[in-house]
């Protein structure tokens, strides 16, 4: 496994085209192979609709698009400007509080009239920024007031998104700023405090939770008890999964999916149509590239010259691990409903634009190194 | 930003980081190792267990749309109805050749082009396990020869449901309204879990702004069905709840009389009860057959409804801003009263025009020579313009706007039905902020008139005369007087609500004010005199014309030399009988002319069939 961390050697006519364009193939290889398998199963679940792959493929567009744009920006000026893009997106997210538009019963948008805005999706990337900007010229590992002081730059601005209430992104974002701390070494005594105090605020965090979101947690634990409301998504999601078998019933013969019993099939339970059409083999080959996607970040994170590079980019290709590992695991009911896609297949923009944003930063940590003399 | 230099062991911590990453993908790959297990006991241990599930493929949860609640007027006649109707619908995705069954069956049953028409644009809206329909309202006969023909159309359905039917078609349309089938902007507003089913929603009119009484909750039906979806018995049943129905305070009849009494001009009137605001009459014509709307209207007869030149889809008596003229003149001469500005016995010399001090301008009076010498009974009855000019300059368009506000000119009436426009009352604040420019003093005259920037409604004058005749006491229009549960049949009333009592320096001033308005029709030289002959009963009234635009220093308006367009709108309010006021109307004729020749007889057909003639 060190090795394959390790290896900064790499071939040189390779790397020519790499650093011009500032691009990585192998996470570029990674990232296409994914969103071609992504577009193939939504086809398929949205039951040969071309006008919704069209668009899906208008969006990959977009997200590939801001991917090279964000890898062509120098990650020293992305450092510089980490706080001031920090404290613009706090300052959005409090004004969406105030003032911002309500949709499907949550507070997230920001209407500037002629574009509305998610400020949380921009805190998905500001908030591990800004965690590695802050420990990027202390000592490591953190301990005691700037611990205290990165746990605050952290829990802020979940707060703030929690009571909008958007569930799945705070916890993506605090799970974002996390990775920075573990990352930077954050002692596993610590960790296992946290983990209690966790366990010890729960009851408290349950007295501050909507009834929507309790409603979530109370289906989860038992889905059989309200089968025609929210337990109906898992019920309908383990049938598709596990009546798919180790091949599945092939590509567009989901009949869960189909005859229209599994909701939300081409947007968060993309993933039980997967299961369904192509049986547990389709989903591990998605697994593989998927690992493949997150060793390959890894890798890029420990070859980075400087430490904020590494805790950024290490974060980034966590907070995908947890995006997928949240999505299948909800659909897989081992988690509780949280309203997150599966990353590049899940139907839909905006978290595609900001997940592609990050690996454009990764790419750029990447190639914007300055090359040792051989 | 200065940052603190920090001693930092660059080697020390690249090997931490190096550590803790291999231990995060560790937990990342031991995670994706619990979600393999997870999946290999759903997915091979258990999938037996749930092949059976998914291969029965059994229990189908399927709404029950609640039945539409139904539209009476005050009497109990119904408005809008549900009639039972077949539907032919198509399953795309279980049909092999879409254009040869389409021919076949327009063997069958009578396809015309508007249906496939939309049939097209329905199908592209939705996706192809959905059924879309083609045709509406089958007969007896098309469905048996379906029924006999069926096997041949796999994906071809006939459906049975109710339809939105509006018995009286253009009746009253503008009030009523219809529904239409819903569009992806309808499902927004409304929680979609409780339309699921639903394939129609209030568009306009009542429909709309009672959507939610009328429409009801839905129902559930659990199914055991067989492989190819089809039904085989109902496990458990949850029943809609059905919406609730409306009784209009509208009374069908006198709306009948009322809009024959415009034959086929193009106006509004409506009729309300003051005592307490119920709305007896909506007049807007011309008017359309909502009936048309309710299954999608074809291209053509949309066309045909939207470039006609008399415009019937507007609204008029809720949308229709017109200068209310010299109907306003009432509520000017009181506000003159009431604020001590003039008195009734007060004379004011008419020679046909008005000069500002100081201004050459002449502001005509509508009758060349002039009236003479007038008070303000005489004024009003008569119509005179230059006592209304001389009162206005007095007032001042301050105290004009403060006291015509209290009768809720240039505001919204609040009536029960969405759209209402608020017309415009004219202020100094208001020209500062639309026109930038300060207020003149003629314009203060033209106002006093009903003229210049002055607009009003048709439901906002009705309102106004009717407050006129309840001494200041300001209801808000109703339309619906009652709504109806379906389990108890119990009707709750809706409350008769007062918006404002108007505060009353003193009643002889509007006894006063009652007096010119009975002169106007009773009196020997009031303006509407014609319309008391064969009266049983006595009307207070006032007459307006309505310029629809301005005539040049000199010119004479000439109706034979204008084109129609150009023509004076005619207006009417009255209330009757003066001394216990029964009905008050406002009746607007769109380029009719005078307000004494055409509008006022209108209003009097309108009032002599409410206050039916007791037998001799």
């Amino acid at each position: 496994m060190s090795t394959l961390l390790d290896s900064s050697r790499e071939d040189a006519s390779r790397r020519d085209w790499q650093h011009t364009l500032h691009l990585d193939a192998l996470l570029l290889l990674g990232l296409v192979t994914l969103s071609t398998l992504g577009l193939f199963v939504l086809y398929s679940s949205a039951g040969g609709d071309s006008q919704l792959l069209l668009r899906q493929l208008v969006r990959l567009g977009i997200a590939f698009g801001t991917l090279f744009f964000v890898a062509q920006i120098r990650p020293q000026w992305l450092e510089h400007w980490t706080p001031w893009i920090y404290g613009v997106g706090l300052a959005l997210l409090v004004a969406v509080l105030l003032v911002g538009d309500v949709g499907k019963g949550a507070q997230r948008w920001l209407d500037f009239g002629f574009v509305r805005f998610q400020p949380s999706e921009m805190m998905k990337l500001a908030v591990p920024m800004m965690v590695a900007w802050y420990l990027a010229d202390k000592r490591l590992p953190p301990t005691g007031l700037k611990l205290l002081i990165a746990g605050a730059l952290i829990v802020v601005p979940v707060l703030l998104i929690a009571k909008q209430p958007d569930l799945g992104t705070s916890l993506l974002i605090g799970s974002a700023g996390f990775f920075v701390l573990f990352l930077a070494g954050l002692s596993w005594k610590l960790l296992g405090g946290l983990a209690l105090l966790a366990a010890g605020g729960a009851p408290i965090l349950w007295h501050f939770m909507h009834d929507y979101q309790r409603q979530r947690v109370i289906t989860f634990l038992d889905p059989e008890q309200d089968p025609l409301g929210a337990g109906y998504h898992i019920i309908q999601s383990k049938i598709a999964i596990g009546s798919g078998g180790l091949f599945g019933k092939g590509w567009m013969h989901g009949t869960q999916a189909h005859l229209e019993f599994l909701p939300e099939r081409s947007t968060d339970f993309i993933f039980a149509v997967l299961g369904e059409e192509f049986g547990l083999f389709g989903i591990v080959v998605l697994l593989l590239v998927y690992s493949f996607i997150i060793i390959r970040s890894i890798q890029i994170a420990t070859q980075a010259q400087d430490t904020y590079g590494r805790l950024l980019g290490g974060s980034l290709a966590m907070t995908f691990f947890i995006y997928i590992i949240v999505n299948t695991g909800m659909v897989t009911g081992l988690l509780p409903v949280v309203g997150l896609p599966l990353p590049l297949v899940s139907y839909g923009g905006t978290s595609m634009v900001t997940l592609m944003a990050g690996f454009g930063m990764l790419m750029s940590i990447h190639t914007h190194r300055k090359l040792l003399p051989t | 930003m200065a940052r603190p230099v920090t001693i930092k062991d660059y080697l020390y911590e690249s090997h931490l980081f190096m550590q803790r990453a291999i231990q995060a993908l560790i937990i990342a790959g031991l995670l994706f190792a619990v979600l393999v297990g997870r999946l290999v006991y759903l997915q091979v241990v258990a999938h037996e267990h749930f092949i059976t599930l998914s291969d029965d493929n059994r229990i189908k949860i399927l709404p029950l749309p609640p039945n539409r609640g139904l539209i009476f007027d005050r009497n109990g006649l119904i408005l809008a109805d549900n009639l039972p109707s077949y539907r032919l619908e198509i399953t795309r995705e279980q049909i092999h050749d879409l254009d040869a069954t389409l021919a076949e069956l327009g063997k069958l049953i009578d396809i015309r082009d508007v249906d496939l028409k939309r049939f097209r644009r329905l199908r592209q809206r939705t996706p192809s396990f959905k059924p879309v329909p083609l045709r509406f309202h089958l007969s007896d006969e098309e469905v048996a020869r379906f029924a006999i023909n069926r096997h041949r159309f796999p994906g071809v359905d006939i459906v049975a449901g109710l339809s939105r039917h509006y018995p009286h078609g253009p009746l009253a349309a503008h009030a009523i309204g219809y529904v239409g089938r819903i569009d992806e902007r309808d499902l927004q507003n409304v929680d979609g879990s409780n339309y699921s089913g639903t394939t129609h929603i209030g568009k306009v009119g009542i429909e709309k702004t009672y959507e939610d009484l009328l429409h009801g909750s839905v129902g559930y039906r659990q199914v055991e069905t067989n492989a190819e979806g089809r039904i085989l018995r109902t496990l458990t049943r949850i029943p809609p709840v059905p919406g609730e129905n409306l009784y209009l305070t509208l009374d069908a009849e006198l709306q009948s009389a009322a809009e024959q009494a415009f034959e086929g001009k193009a106006g509004a009137a409506i009729v309300i009860d003051p005592a307490n605001g119920d709305v007896l009459a909506f007049v807007s014509l011309p008017s359309y057959d909502p009936n048309l709307f309710v299954n999608g209207i074809d291209v053509d007869s949309y066309k045909a409804l939207r470039d006609d030149p008399q415009r019937p889809l507007f609204n008029r008596a809720l949308r229709g801003q017109y200068p209310p003229g010299s109907t306003l003149k009432p509520f000017v001469a009181l506000g003159g009263l009431e604020q001590g500005i003039t008195t009734a016995h007060a004379h004011t010399y008419c020679p046909g025009f008005y000069q500002l001090p100081g201004k050459a301008r002449k502001y005509r009076d509508w009758k060349r020579w002039g009236h003479g010498t007038v008070d303000l009974v005489s004024a009003i009855a008569q119509s005179c313009d230059v006592y209304f000019y001389d009162l206005a300059l007095s007032m001042g368009i301050d105290r004009l706007h403060e006291f015509l506000s209290l009768f809720g000119f240039g505001q919204r009436t609040g009536i029960d039905i969405k759209g209402e426009l608020p017309g415009l009352l004219p202020s100094r604040e208001w020209k500062r902020a639309t026109h930038n420019q300060p207020w003149f003093p003629g314009e203060t005259l033209i106002a006093g008139i009903g003229q210049g920037f002055v607009l009003s409604t048709p439901i906002q004058l009705a309102s106004a005369t009717a407050t006129l005749s309840q001494y200041g006491r300001r209801l808000r229009p109703r339309i619906v007087a009652a709504t109806q549960t379906h389990e108890d049949g119990e009707l709750t009333p809706r409350p008769v609500e007062t918006i404002l009592d108007i505060p009353v320096e003193d009643r002889q001033h509007w006894t006063t004010v009652i007096h010119a308005m009975r002169e106007v029709v009773q009196g020997r030289h009031g303006t509407a005199r014609k319309i008391s002959k064969g009266a049983w009963y006595e009307i207070a009234g006032k007459t307006g014309t309505a310029q629809v635009f301005g005539l040049k220093k000199e010119e004479k308006y000439d109706a034979s030399k204008l084109s129609k367009e150009l023509h004076d709108h005619s207006l009417f309010i009255a209330f009757a009988p003066v001394d216990k006021p029964r009905v008050a109307v406002a009746v607007v004729v769109e380029h009719g002319g005078s307000g004494s020749a055409v509008a006022a007889p209108i209003a009097r057909k309108i009032m002599d069939h409410y206050l039916k003639k007791p037998s001799p």
